[in-house]
């Protein structure tokens, strides 16, 4: 038994690790490699540059304006979400009272329950060219459409005060169907009779919620943070196909992942492009560590 | 009682840590996609020649195969399977021609060209194409030189280059040495749909006055007089505010703004031409139109709702599909913006686009500019035009055939213009960048502020950041 027990270990993982080290480790390296050269994408690399890429990137207002638009997504995606998600799970699965000494969600939860996790099965493309309608500015778009013909149209994404909202709702609608079923599945695992007790103590149902269903279900919670957090740092898809003019109007939209894309396949600029790729490790770095520490003492025993 | 919290902490955190590991994936795409960073650019791989004849004018392998790479867009890919490689077979019956397409060609092709070993011929084109600059100054296009001094392959006497339309060359040129044939040929102007200006005794305007006077009447009639789509198509507008530039104060302002010359934009003729070009913004374009796809407005015009579109030539074949029959393309060239213009008001702008290449380190570039010969004789060029709806570089290919009320109102404005046509710009596929800021200068000038002094400081900045950007490889044109 000792003897077979090593090969066995390795035969499971020499594949994994190997295409781990090829298209992870090796292409971080590449990209911190590249990003202290000048390189068009084309071609040998040989001009270093040193950090001027990072310079570069100092005085470049729309990598700025990127930056402020992931922060704005990493402060309102997971409170959104999880607000949202916590509340639809608590009427799915507690909301509708008890019977028969079983705790139940409102009527016809089942069926709410697949509604909401809708949004979940479409790939991310199309639920950006869906939104590109609904959202679209004049009365053919789907939300114009219901207005009264004597309104003006809302522009929504052409207008670049609503524009990054509505990356916001799109992203929340996609999102929140996951997170109602993960909360789902860690209510389920509240035991009935803290509720029972509770329920008998004469707490309401917004009691049970803030008293009970929030402090027992913490730990799903800020797992669901950090996914969204870094949920936040991405939405590249649904910028670059639903924004006008990709990132616009004038930068109204752009966020650090676009970025990253256009200047590397279409600006020639892959060193500066790897730049900004570095920065966004950092970024994403600091956030899992400022989580995961903000979170090490919490722990509420059941 | 379950057991599911006695020991959260492990679970928790070994879950944090792999949804951090899931982001941070994220970061090294760019190295990924492109493939083979270091691949050493100096192993050079056997090239096939053969001798070089009257009748093999670059000295082609006849048994050597040649692999062709075309974009599959617009222009679709039959007269590539259909024309040019029966033809090119006709005469070279032993080169086997391996073909492809594809809608994304750098997605296909860069990682290829990175690793030393990209097709003969490419067609490098769509919104996925390669920035073409950045290919030649890493010397991975072939030096298209004896293509144009090679005989045509079906009209007698004459070089390539003298059988194509002016200016054809030059645009392929990098500093003076031809690395791309621009095939297509494509007359930018205002479209209208001339059925309907005749029931309504409506004439294309050719001074900015008439202009605004017709856009009254057109608005009246509850017609929007002019529109483009903001959300993916404004360097149509791009290209009308600097034709019109160039009309004010001829080709040379747009060869300053190419050459990245410090006050290019500022120039008095964008100037005016940006003005002119906002008053039209702020009284007579569609607000919606700011996120709307060119599609959209293309088939608004088509329902009769738009009156002039600003587009070039494909715009009849790509709409094909939806207009309705009784709509009938014509093009009006850009009226004059002053009473003072250099250029007259029949001046109209047309230029060669549609990159084809040969790649440098291919197997077989020669075999790839044979196959370029090919498409550029009189024959593939006529069969091109019929089955795309597009003119080529070739002069006259299709003079004296009847294709579509477009495409004859398009070489009729060339006609008229006469010496008056010019090429335009290039800055726009030589700095992608500044293509970009002025694709956004110019939504927020025609549909949010209508601020001329505004645009051509914008965009001078943006030029001089380019220009003293060390990391983009800059480019001249005389």
């Amino acid at each position: 038994m000792r003897h077979g027990k090593y090969p066995f270990i390795i035969g499971f993982l020499v594949v994994p690790v190997a295409i781990y080290a090829v298209f992870v480790v090796w292409a971080y390296i590449q990209a911190f490699y590249l990003s202290v050269y000048e390189w068009s994408g084309l071609g040998p690399v040989e001009n270093f540059v040193g950090l001027g890429n990072f310079r570069k990137m100092f005085d470049d207002t729309l990598f700025w304006q990127s930056i402020k638009h992931n922060v704005f997504l990493l402060i309102f995606l997971p409170i959104i979400t999880v607000v949202l998600a916590l509340v639809f799970a608590f009427l799915l699965n507690v909301g509708g009272g008890q019977k028969g000494g079983v705790t139940r969600g409102v009527w016809g939860s089942k069926v709410y329950r697949i509604i909401f996790f809708f949004p979940q099965l479409l790939a991310l493309a199309i639920v950006a060219v869906i939104f590109g309608r609904v959202f679209g500015p004049d009365k053919s778009g789907m939300i114009n459409g219901l207005f009264p013909e004597s309104w003006q149209p809302w522009l929504f994404l052409a207008d670049e005060r609503y524009a990054m909202g509505c990356i916001l709702v799109v992203l929340v609608w996609q999102a929140v169907g996951f997170y109602v079923v993960l909360f789902s599945a860690g209510m389920g695992n509240i035991p009935t009779e803290v509720y029972e007790a509770a329920a008998i103590d004469g707490a309401t149902r917004v009691t049970l919620f803030f008293r009970i269903t929030i402090p027992l279900l913490w730990n799903t919670v800020q797992v669901a943070w950090v996914y969204l957090g870094i949920a936040a740092f991405d939405a590249f898809a649904l910028v670059n196909i639903m924004t006008v003019d990709r990132g616009g109007p004038d930068g109204a939209t752009s966020v650090l992942s676009l970025m990253i894309y256009r200047n590397a396949f279409e600006f020639s600029q892959a060193g500066y492009a790897s730049a900004l790729g570095v920065v966004l490790f950092f970024l994403t770095l600091t956030f899992a560590w400022v989580t995961l520490s903000a979170t090490r003492r919490e722990s509420v025993e059941a | 009682m379950t057991d599911i919290f006695t020991k959260p902490e492990l679970d928790r955190r070994t879950l944090l840590r792999r949804a951090a590991a899931v982001g941070l994936l994220a970061t090294p795409a760019v190295s990924m996609l492109s493939a083979c960073v270091g691949s050493s650019d100096d192993d050079t791989q056997e090239q096939a020649t053969g001798t070089k004849s009257a009748d093999n004018p670059l000295g082609i392998d006849p048994k050597a195969g040649v692999e062709i790479v075309i974009f599959n867009g617009g222009l679709g890919t039959k007269y590539a399977t259909d024309v040019d490689t029966p033809l090119f077979n006709k005469k070279w019956p032993d080169a086997k021609v391996t073909y492809s397409q594809t809608e994304e060609i750098s997605t296909i092709i860069q990682p290829r060209i990175n690793a030393g070993n990209p097709p003969d011929m490419i067609n490098n084109s769509g919104s996925k194409l390669m920035d073409f600059g950045a290919i030649v100054k890493a010397g991975q296009a072939a030096d298209l030189t004896d293509l144009f001094a090679a005989p045509s392959l079906d009209i007698a006497g004459k070089t390539v280059a003298d059988t194509l339309v002016p200016g054809a060359v030059e645009q392929g040129s990098y500093d003076g040495k031809p690395f791309a044939v621009n095939y297509s040929y494509t007359v930018f102007g205002l479209w209208y749909n001339a059925a309907l200006f005749k029931k309504n005794n409506w004439t294309p305007p050719t001074t900015w006055a008439e202009f605004t006077a017709l856009c009254d009447k057109i608005k009246a009639a509850g017609i929007t007089p002019f529109g483009f789509a903001g959300a993916n198509a404004s360097y149509y507008m791009v290209r009308a505010l600097l034709t019109s530039a160039g009309k004010i104060g001829t080709e040379q302002v747009l060869k300053d703004i190419d050459n990245l010359k410090a006050g290019a934009w500022t120039n008095d003729a964008v100037k005016k031409a940006a003005e002119a070009w906002a008053g039209i913004g702020k009284n007579y374009i569609n607000k919606t139109f700011l996120g709307l796809r060119h599609t959209e407005v293309q088939l608004q015009q088509n329902q009769d709702k738009v009156a002039f579109y600003p587009c070039g030539s494909w715009l009849e074949n790509e709409q094909a599909k939806d207009t309705p029959s009784g709509f009938e393309y014509a093009i009006a060239p850009y009226p004059s913006v002053t009473t003072s213009d250099q250029l007259p008001a029949t001046a109209i702008n047309a230029a060669a686009g549609e990159i084809y290449f040969a790649a440098a380190k291919g197997k077989n570039p020669q075999g790839g500019k044979e196959y370029l010969r090919t498409m550029l004789s009189k024959e593939a060029a006529l069969e091109f035009t019929k089955l795309t709806k597009s003119l080529t570089v070739v002069a006259g290919a299709s003079d004296g055939v009847t294709i579509s009320p477009g495409l004859t109102s398009a070489n009729d404005a060339v006609t008229k213009a006469g010496k008056d046509v010019f090429m335009g710009y290039l800055f726009d596929t030589w700095y992608k960048k500044l293509d970009d800021e002025s694709r956004a200068a110019a939504n927020d000038l025609m549909f949010k502020d209508y601020d001329a002094a505004k645009f051509c400081d914008r965009m001078e900045k943006a030029s001089q950041a380019v220009a003293k950007d060390s990391s983009i490889t800059k480019f001249t044109r005389s």
